[in-house]
């Protein structure tokens, strides 16, 4: 050890005296501050994902074609896909920073989890797509047009090979499996790294995301054909990339359509607090109704813990049920059923839970203190419980729930009403978007397309809203399974830094700063650059 | 063939146009990223205050057990 365990690092470290409480505020700065990077890069990313498609199957055309409106066409979309790439490289990096010093405790338990998937996916991020997006932009007339094309294919795919990677770390946390956990080192070793790689959640997470992303670049390139239309400007460029972007966008809209009802039946079943909060439900059910639409507000007064009463709802009947079970008499547990145990359906209360953890923590606790005083026999003996399966399920399983001995209950449940509304509303754009690229294949196939100016309309004002949507997924997966870092294991008042609030605060200002000036630049370039149309240098 | 490449990429970014504005963007971003942001406000606490990785696990099972 260089300088004590608690160092000054800018004076900004929590004294050592300091350290029995931790501070709300800490936790909830170092969540803001995450979640402002990781919202901030995933505005880029899933346009880099989409658009570079799009864009491989229109430069694929202008080889096969020879049709020189293909080539501008291409470069245009070309070109906006290099703006994006170019303002949202390495923003994700960031992310890697505050690993390291805001979640030190939490980088160090996920361990070799979270680095040989992040380490590969840096090899194959700086090999395929540097070198292949080099040979994309600057291949014009100076590499062979089946090398060029190769190079413009290869950018697609691995960009969303390296996308492949994060979401497997990402899917680990929401559900560890493939690990075991060393109590001598504090970190998670990696036993099967294809139960990493292949769990259903890692392989739906991809699924999912990969496939909303392609959509959302689908509607960005018809919101933006849409433009040109209205303005009368580039017909022939426009109706083309509408094509093209609608089969992409309907396809990949019913995909996104099937991977999200697989994703809800998943979470059902792995996270079921989180699926509660989606839908606000309270008290478990069989014959559950889904709600269509509908509003909330909080109320204090009822338990002991606030609540989300309905202002009013539109309901499907036995719909939930049926979602996730695939039969309308399965029994879809509530937030009420989860915290206070349900002893009919299964369902372990928290607060047993948290008393389970807290043995968990405790064995930890001997375990170390055996090794530090060299009682070879006592270690061994607590050493074993971490190798029994018995044990692992009747307590380990909970350790996270051991950190709130003391703590509210309320601590365990996710903000609701957020979580409520995010998934509503991305269900409903979701919708939304069915049918809107629907309706642009149908009537770009008429060759009508361009016809109705309030279509176009609605397309240019539909061109934002696959980013809401796609934001508000990530609100439903992140912010739906607080308080966990990795699921029931490490909560965030356990993967924190104890830092003090003031430098969290400090580099959350800067990177709002930061980002925002980046945004204002992605705009302005993005907007000067359609402005010119693909005829434009 | 090393030559080849590198005039590929020396002639790609000398005609850059519209790109030679992300390029600036690019490296004032990596600048503050890697030289301002990296260096001053966020050390790999752990690799930075503790010589062995025995020391670390220490260090975090002592805070994981004292919740």
């Amino acid at each position: 050890m260089r300088s004590g365990p608690i160092t000054c690092w800018n004076n900004l470290l929590i004294p050592e005296q300091m350290l029995e409480s931790i501070d709300m505020s800490l936790v909830d700065w170092s969540r803001g501050q995450f979640a402002l990077t990781a919202m901030f890069h995933w505005i880029f990313v899933p346009l880099t994902l989409g658009l570079s498609f799009i864009v491989a199957f229109m430069h694929t055309i202008y080889v096969r074609t020879g049709d020189e409106e293909w080539k501008q066409t291409t470069k245009f979309w070309m070109k906006l896909f290099g703006i994006n790439f170019a303002i949202g490289v390495a923003t994700g990096i960031i992310l890697e920073f505050e690993f390291g010093t805001n979640w030190s405790n939490y980088s160090w338990f996920v361990g070799d989890i979270f680095g040989a998937p992040l380490a590969i996916e840096g090899i194959l991020a700086f090999f395929l797509e540097s070198t292949f997006i080099a040979v994309m932009f600057f291949g014009w007339n100076k590499v062979s047009k089946r090398f060029h094309l190769l190079a413009s294919w290869l950018t697609a795919f691995g960009a969303s090979l390296s996308a492949v990677w994060i979401l497997v770390a990402n899917a680990w946390m929401q559900h560890p499996v493939g690990t075991v956990f060393n109590p001598e080192t504090a970190r998670n070793e990696m036993i099967s790294f294809w139960d990493v790689i292949f769990s259903e959640v890692a392989v739906n997470k991809f699924l999912h995301t990969i496939s909303s992303s392609f959509l959302l670049a689908s509607i960005f390139v018809i919101g933006v054909s849409a433009w040109f239309l209205l303005r009368k400007r580039e017909v022939l460029f426009a109706r083309r990339s509408t094509v093209i972007a609608s089969v992409f966008g309907v396809i990949t809209a019913i995909a996104t359509i099937v991977t999200g009802d697989s994703s809800a039946r998943i979470v059902a079943r792995e996270q079921p607090m989180k699926f509660a909060a989606m839908e606000a439900l309270y008290e478990g059910q069989t014959h559950a109704p889904l709600v269509a639409i509908g509003a909330v507000r909080t109320d204090t007064s009822s338990s002991s813990y606030s609540r989300e009463d309905f202002i009013f709802k539109i309901e499907i009947p036995n719909a939930l049920s049926y979602m996730v079970f695939l039969t309308p008499s399965g029994f879809v547990p509530g937030i009420s059923d989860l915290v206070f145990g349900n002893e009919e359906e299964g369902y372990i209360s928290y607060e047993e839970r948290i008393e389970r953890g807290a043995v968990a923590i405790q064995t930890l606790k001997d375990l170390k203190k055996a090794k530090d005083r060299g009682d070879e026999q006592s270690y061994n003996t607590l050493r074993e419980k971490f190798n029994d399966p018995v044990w692992l399920d009747q307590y380990y399983q909970h350790f996270g729930f051991g950190y709130y001995k003391g703590r509210e209950l309320k601590e365990l449940i996710p903000n609701v009403k957020l979580s409520f509304y995010s998934f509503h509303v991305m269900v409903i754009l979701g919708g939304h978007f069915l049918i809107f690229t629907i309706v642009a294949l149908w009537l770009s196939l008429k060759n009508r397309w361009g016809n109705h100016r309030w279509l176009l309309w609605v397309a240019l004002l539909t061109l934002p809203m696959p980013w809401i949507a796609s934001q508000a997924g990530w609100v439903v997966a992140e912010l739906g399974r607080q308080p966990w870092v990795v699921y029931e294991l490490m909560p965030t008042i356990a993967a924190v830094t104890r830092l003090k609030p003031v430098a969290v605060q400090i580099t959350f200002w800067i990177f709002l700063l930061t980002f925002t000036l980046l945004f204002i630049a992605e705009i302005r370039i993005m907007l000067s650059q359609i402005k010119k149309g693909p005829g434009g240098k | 063939m090393l030559k080849k490449i590198y005039n590929f990429y020396y002639d790609g970014f000398r005609k850059m146009t519209w790109g030679r504005r992300l390029w600036g963007i690019i490296l004032v971003k990596l600048f503050i990223m890697f030289a301002i942001l990296r260096l001053f406000f966020f050390p790999d606490l752990l690799k930075r205050d503790f010589d062995s990785d025995e020391e670390r696990a220490d260090y975090v099972l002592e805070q994981l057990t004292n919740p």
